[in-house]
């Protein structure tokens, strides 16, 4: 899982990206909504052959920053600029060239075929008439869908529309492509799969920013991520760089069952608890205690959850989630 | 050549779409036959016959053209909203208004549906003699009202991209535009300020034109003025569509959420 250099190579491969001139470059900017800041003054270089991810909570701001990039949204400040194409004054050309995916069941014609569909958009998205049967073809292909292409939409599982998704996405050959939460509400084998054709795309020269909420999904496929709380990146690295960049010690997970009234608050004000968090899993709730550097608390812990019933205990490493979750938290 | 082969097939595509379910199939059988007898009941009522019910035919299914478009054209982007497609076709490097065109189309190419099963209603139902003088200009002037129609439906339309009530404004206006424009009630029954909207309104040119063609007069000029309006809405549209859309993506009205 731990991912230093991504799908994508070494961090020196990564450093002679980013010497070269950024494909995209979104420069300070902004949304908002009646007065309220939804993105606010955020930088962003994305380099040729590039996996960025922007992570963040709900209303975080992710999809606005993707709608602003790809010109569905007019930025109310800063610049952004898309292989070369400024979002405001160029749209038409930035949307020739870049590709838009997003998760879940809307965005296809349900009374159509996944072959009408695609033969739809190849003609709204300019694909010459002359490839566009064999672009389609290769399309279907490419995500698996041969043979079903001629059933409508609306008999597709979720993993078959969000595959033809992704073909409708690739139509016109994007040079960079955007995903908004692609593998939302498919199944753990639809979303490897979607992983891998992810790779397989950025092995052929495609750029993507993509956000997700699943943290493996961003330490498996990308190069950089972007943690983004209340409109502004509050945190941008490789994978391993931001786990390195954790102030907690181990973090004690701890499967309780029946938690008493005030125990949280009695065990986050030890002195060397520095977060405590609470996951309901099934019957149980599970505590996750993040220590400070160099301390151990699975004693003090312990102590307090005297008289209660436990499951499994595990002292562990911090993890990419941890470093999400404490960036965000501090945001 | 590639916006009309974008135009054919989109047009196709949506025509495939509208024509699926069989609820909407149901109520396209159905509205056509109420419409048309209640008119017939209403003109025999008052003893009309020979031409006069024949003009009642034509207007009547005129009307089944025009509802066809009017409310759902109005309800198109908004369904298209819901759908999640609309930023995908705001997306799409074509001129947005172009995009309209082959929607609100197969519409009208529904609509046009009514207008046979209202002659055949008039004429099993009610015995009307169908006796169309020149049938071929008949048939153009159909084409070219079913057109004129899709272009006023594209108008409608495009207010829907910014404001995402604006879907009410089809149903609004619908029964109005069966009187402005003359398909039950002759033009010179209206009063004189309603006729200068009339002109602007290309259903009553195209009207004029069946009625024209179904009797055994010119309906060219009626024909010109038709196409002149409906190219007129294109253009409007064209321009139109252009500030809504940018406006949608100012206030973030493509998406529901």
């Amino acid at each position: 899982m731990s991912n230093p250099s991504s799908v994508n190579g070494s961090a020196a491969l990564i450093a002679e990206r980013q010497a070269a001139a950024p494909i995209l470059a979104a420069s300070q900017i902004s949304t908002g909504y009646h007065g309220h800041a939804i993105v606010e003054d955020f930088d962003l270089d994305v380099h040729a052959g590039e996996i960025v991810a922007l992570l963040g909570p709900n209303g975080a701001g992710k999809t606005t920053t993707i709608k602003m990039l790809i010109t569905l949204l007019l930025p109310t400040a800063g610049r952004a600029r898309v292989l070369g194409h400024d979002v405001v004054k160029e749209s038409r050309d930035v949307r020739r060239k870049v590709g838009y995916v997003f998760g879940g069941d809307r965005g296809l014609y349900e009374r159509l075929s996944g072959l009408d569909n695609l033969r739809y958009f190849a003609e709204l998205y300019g694909v010459p008439p002359r490839e566009s049967k064999q672009r389609v073809a290769e399309l279907l292909e490419l995500v698996g869908l041969t043979g079903r292409e001629k059933e409508r939409v609306e008999g597709y599982s979720r993993g078959m529309r969000q595959r033809l998704h992704i073909a409708r996405g690739l139509l016109h050959r994007p040079e960079v492509l955007f995903l908004d939460e692609p593998s939302i509400g498919i199944d753990p084998v639809g979303a490897r799969e979607l992983r891998a054709t992810v790779k397989n795309l950025v092995e052929t020269g495609t750029t993507v920013l993509l956000t997700t909420h699943y943290m493996f999904e961003a330490d498996e496929l990308c190069d950089r991520i972007a943690v983004i709380a209340q409109g502004r990146i509050v945190a941008l690295d490789t994978p391993h760089d931001l786990k390195q960049q954790v102030t907690t010690g181990t973090v004690l997970e701890i499967e309780v069952f029946g938690l008493a009234d005030g125990l949280v608050d009695k065990v986050r004000a030890e002195p060397d608890v520095q977060s405590v968090m609470v996951d309901v899993r099934g019957q149980a709730e599970v505590l996750a205690v993040h220590a400070r550097p160099g301390t151990d608390v699975t004693q003090t812990v312990m102590r307090h959850l005297d008289g209660s019933r436990f499951g499994r205990v595990i002292t562990r490493e911090p993890t990419l989630e941890d470093a999400y979750i404490e960036l965000v938290n501090a945001a | 050549m590639r916006v009309l082969r974008l135009v054919g097939v989109a047009w196709w595509l949506q025509l495939k779409i509208r024509s699926r379910s069989a609820f909407d199939g149901l109520l396209s059988l159905l509205y056509p036959a109420f419409f048309a007898t209640t008119i017939f009941m209403m003109f025999r009522q008052g003893d009309a016959a020979g031409p006069a019910l024949l003009s009642a035919a034509v207007g009547s299914s005129a009307m089944g053209i025009w509802s066809a478009v009017s409310t759902t054209a109005a309800f198109a982007l908004q369904t298209e909203r819901r759908q999640g497609t609309l930023e995908l076709l705001v997306l799409a490097p074509q001129p947005f208004a172009l995009l309209l065109v082959p929607l609100t189309l197969s519409m009208a190419t529904i609509g046009a549906y009514s207008m046979a099963a209202t002659l055949l209603w008039g004429r099993l139902a009610f015995g009307i003699e169908i006796a169309i003088a020149d049938p071929l200009i008949f048939v153009l002037s159909v084409v070219v009202t079913v057109f004129a129609i899709a272009m006023l439906g594209m108008l409608i339309a495009i207010s829907s991209i910014r404001y995402r009530a604006a879907w009410a404004l089809g149903s609004a206006i619908e029964m109005p535009v069966w009187l402005i424009c003359g398909f039950l009630v002759a033009l010179s029954d209206l009063p004189a300020w309603v006729r200068p909207l009339s002109s602007v309104l290309a259903p009553t040119w195209g009207v004029a034109a069946m009625r024209a063609a179904a009797t055994g007069q010119s309906p060219w000029a009626d024909l010109g003025w038709c196409l002149l309006t409906a190219a007129g809405y294109g253009l409007i549209a064209t321009l139109v569509s252009r500030w809504m859309v940018h406006s949608a993506r100012s206030h973030a009205t493509l998406a529901l959420s």
